[in-house]
């Protein structure tokens, strides 16, 4: 073939001995031509992250290696050349951004000074028009205010700003090659499409071809010309984006195109009238500084949550939906209290928990569990899981042998395997581990479930699963659900409401429906337009419900 | 913990040659200690025989100092002290620390100011002064020396403790034990705990070979107890006549350093067995 940029054959890029796997990529066939992007998907463990780096050479030696196959970048293999060739590529012909960029840039120098060093590197120009070069650039990337951003730390500019610098330094000497390995994952969605949109814009005015790393068919939907979709370090189809993702042909793709959550909110169920949970007015400003005796700093404080009213229904699924820094984890903290809240009342069946205070806690404990987000932090790795699931009846004074008893039960419920009670939770994956937490959830009989982001941190197939594990729970045992996200797709599918948060401040509140169909708040509205792949429906629109 | 935990503990260790003869030579120095009372029966005090006589004559392996006291019997009881001190001082001082960096670290606030403060206060005072200083105040005996020991060493472990409840406290798995409503106690014992007990067996088995550099230090000093026979009471006793008889400072010298050498080792071998991320260094 001719006319592509890059051309990857053959390639295998081997593991250390006693992997799980001998090789991280098998037998990878791809090829990028000069203005394309070029999506490669795939779940955690796909391979995906580490073909980039192959082409970057930047795989973790000397553990990982290019086993077999070839890299072919114009005249040149990339997996044979030596490291100073590779050191002149990297950056100029060749460049990479990061998913997060607060650990890609070098927190210690200005944001100028570092697009400053790739052309110190790489090319030969005077002071005074690398600078010109580095304002031109931060405009391009339509960051505010280049001439004050260049003598910027990378601190001082949001998330959204610092991976925006990275892009300049990317571009910075018109590579013909960028790579984008997961660029927006640490992004918050609106943010994540101005830079998407800004990526696909730079692409087009400099010829690029781009090769995007990512997991989510969203974004892939929305910036995509090819997609190469990746399975356990093979490829297992690739083909044009509109092939793949309206007409997957391999049945793995299909799965994980049908596991993508849709936009259309399920169909609306009956609305009991009992409320079970109310929130009027809780406050939660949050205090920092002071140390030493209250003699330290200045005090600062953020309100976290500024008169959060909400309302619980029996049976029914609350959404908290916003960005980071919205409040909305702070409000779900408050109600299982884990924080103490400023002012306002948490009425559980009319009774008021927020005043509580330990002891007087205890025996509503019982009544609101919470389901955490991180399903590797969220379970003792010292602790067997038989244990960890009856600790919380064994607190609340039932007998070791009814609890194991129930224990038992638990893990059947949640879908796991009755031998899982004596083993440790790292001997399980990351959605095992979530139907661990909460089997541990339910082990106290709640009438209210909080879940904190339970499947942001899994692959869209497993998330598939716990979402619908989370309803059938729900149902069989008439929970009230509180389900913190900042997935759009996720809160249509699983929400009967919906309650968007931004700035510690609830700005709407609504059944499902209403709020995709038509929201009032200018904000849900932006939040709405910026779900990725909004215009893109998966094949499947069954797929969780 | 259980039989196969252990098994997969020892796996990891013995990757680690050194760490391996480590625990060869403490379990010699261990098995010396052991049966002092088998081989040098008599009181290492005793007058054995003629005075200053080199090493492998008149009876002596190891020669006799200048009262003509045993040097081999006075390094096989010496053992005994040395490692008994070592042993007693770093679990008082673990345990002490333990308890205060644990209550600082998950408490935090005016609690952590408090304890920190304190323990700052006692790492002001250079710890081997420190340890002269309460010797003496105290009078010298087996009990004072440890009490002194564990003083100037416990606010290493209150720091470590402290910054591993500190980052523990917040994890999901702690939080996940208070909405069930689990009291403040059997959290820190049983939650946080045992996963910072690594860190805290590393530490505590390298304390063991500082414990016995400073109870050396005291009785070179002559501030040990005056009647057990320890190596830096030895040390102490020959380094007079260092130049006519060199042997009676250089053996207890030698079994010092290859204890704390062995104990070091066998610590860096815990070390790299229980910190899962550094096994990949290698």
């Amino acid at each position: 073939m001719t006319g592509q940029l890059l051309e990857i054959r053959d390639l295998h890029v081997a593991l250390p001995e006693g992997s799980e796997r001998r090789y991280a990529v098998e037998q990878v066939d791809l090829e990028l031509a000069p203005n394309e992007i070029l999506c490669v998907v795939g779940e955690s463990g796909s391979g995906k992250s580490l073909t980039a780096r192959a082409v970057m050479g930047l795989l973790p030696a000397p553990h990982v290696k290019v086993e077999k196959g070839a890299i072919r970048f114009g005249q040149e293999d990339l997996t044979r050349v030596g490291d100073a060739r590779l050191r002149q590529i990297r950056g100029s012909e060749i460049s990479m951004i990061f998913q997060e960029p607060m650990t890609a840039l070098n927190p210690v120098m200005t944001i100028g000074d570092q697009i400053d060093e790739v052309f110190r590197f790489h090319a030969r120009m005077g002071r005074k028009e690398r600078r010109q070069k580095a304002t031109a650039l931060l405009d391009d990337v339509h960051l505010p205010d280049p001439a004050q951003i260049i003598g910027a730390y990378p601190h001082e500019l949001s998330g959204g700003q610092r991976q925006r610098a990275m892009i300049a330094m990317a571009l910075a000497l018109d590579p013909k090659i960028l790579i984008a390995d997961e660029p927006t994952t640490a992004l918050d969605v609106t943010t994540q499409a101005q830079i998407l949109k800004l990526i696909k814009e730079l692409q087009a005015g400099h010829d690029t071809g781009v090769l995007f790393i990512t997991h989510d068919f969203g974004v892939v939907a929305d910036i995509a010309d090819r997609v190469a979709v990746m399975q356990q370090g093979r490829v297992v189809e690739a083909g044009s984006a509109d092939k793949v993702l309206n007409a997957p042909e391999h049945p793995y793709t299909r799965d994980l195109i049908a596991a993508v959550p849709s936009l259309v909110p399920r169909a609306a169920r009956q609305r009991s009238a009992e409320p079970v949970l109310q929130v009027q007015g809780l406050t939660k400003v949050y205090r920092s500084g002071g140390g030493f005796f209250g003699l330290g700093g200045k005090e600062r404080k953020v309100t976290a949550a500024k008169e959060v009213a909400l309302e619980l229904r029996r049976g029914e699924t609350l959404g908290i939906v916003g960005e980071s820094g919205s409040g909305k984890s702070t409000v779900a903290r408050c109600i299982v209290r884990l924080n103490d809240a400023d002012e306002g009342q948490i009425l559980l069946h009319g009774s008021d928990l927020r005043p509580l205070g330990r002891a007087a806690m205890r025996p509503f404990r019982a009544k609101i569990q919470m389901v955490f987000q991180d399903p590797f932090a969220s379970l003792n790795p010292r602790t067997r899981v038989g244990r960890i699931i009856a600790q919380g009846p064994l607190i609340q004074g039932q007998s070791p042998a009814a609890a194991q008893d129930r224990a038992r039960e638990l893990l059947e419920i949640v879908g796991l395997d009755a031998r899982a009670f004596d083993r440790y939770p790292h001997e399980f994956s990351g959605g095992q581990r979530q139907r661990i937490g909460i089997a541990r959830a339910l082990a106290l009989d709640p009438e209210v479930l909080v879940a904190d982001e339970p499947v942001s941190a899994l692959d869209v197939s497993i998330q598939a699963q716990i979402l619908r594990l989370l309803d059938e729970i729900r149902d069989r045992l008439s929970l009230s659900m509180i389900f913190i996200t900042h997935d759009l797709r996720v809160a249509a599918q699983v929400c009967d409401r919906i309650a968007v948060m931004r700035y510690g401040v609830v700005v709407e509140t609504g059944s499902t429906g209403e709020i995709f169909r038509d929201p009032q708040d200018a904000y849900t509205k932006d939040l709405l337009a910026a779900v990725p792949g909004r215009h893109w429906l998966p094949a499947r629109q069954d797929a969780i419900a | 913990m259980t039989r196969e935990n252990l098994a997969h503990f020892w796996r990891l260790y013995r990757r680690n040659y050194s760490a391996v003869a480590g625990l060869a030579i403490l379990a010699a120095i261990i098995a010396l200690a052991a049966t002092a009372h088998f081989f040098f029966p008599d009181d290492p005090f005793k007058l054995a025989g003629r005075p200053m006589s080199p090493p492998a004559t008149g009876g002596f392996l190891l020669g006799s100092d200048s009262l003509g006291r045993d040097v081999a019997a006075g390094i096989a009881h010496g053992a005994k002290t040395s490692l008994l001190i070592g042993l007693v001082a770093t679990l008082v001082a673990v345990g002490f620390g333990a308890l205060m960096g644990g209550l600082a670290g998950y408490y935090g606030g005016w609690i952590d100011d408090l304890l920190m403060r304190t323990t700052e206060m006692f790492q002001t005072i250079p710890s081997f002064v420190f340890a002269i200083l309460l010797v003496a105040i105290m009078k010298p005996s087996i009990e004072s020396i440890v009490i002194a020991i564990a003083v100037v060493s416990w606010p290493a472990v209150a720091r470590l403790v402290r910054g591993e409840f500190l980052s523990l406290r917040n994890r999901e798995f702690v939080q996940a034990c208070h909405t069930l409503g689990m009291s403040d106690l059997r959290i820190m014992l049983g939650e946080i705990l045992p996963n910072c007990l690594s860190p805290i067996i590393v530490t505590g088995s390298l304390m063991v070979a500082t414990a016995i550099l400073i109870e050396s230090g005291l009785s070179f000093l002559g501030l040990g107890d005056p009647n057990i026979m320890s190596w830096g009471f030895l040390i102490g006793a020959g380094r007079t006549v260092l130049r006519s008889a060199w042997w009676v400072c250089t053996f207890p010298g030698l079994a010092i350093l290859i204890t704390v050498l062995a104990i070091n080792l066998v610590g860096e071998g815990f070390n790299d067995a229980l910190n899962p991320r550094l096994r990949e260094r290698r």
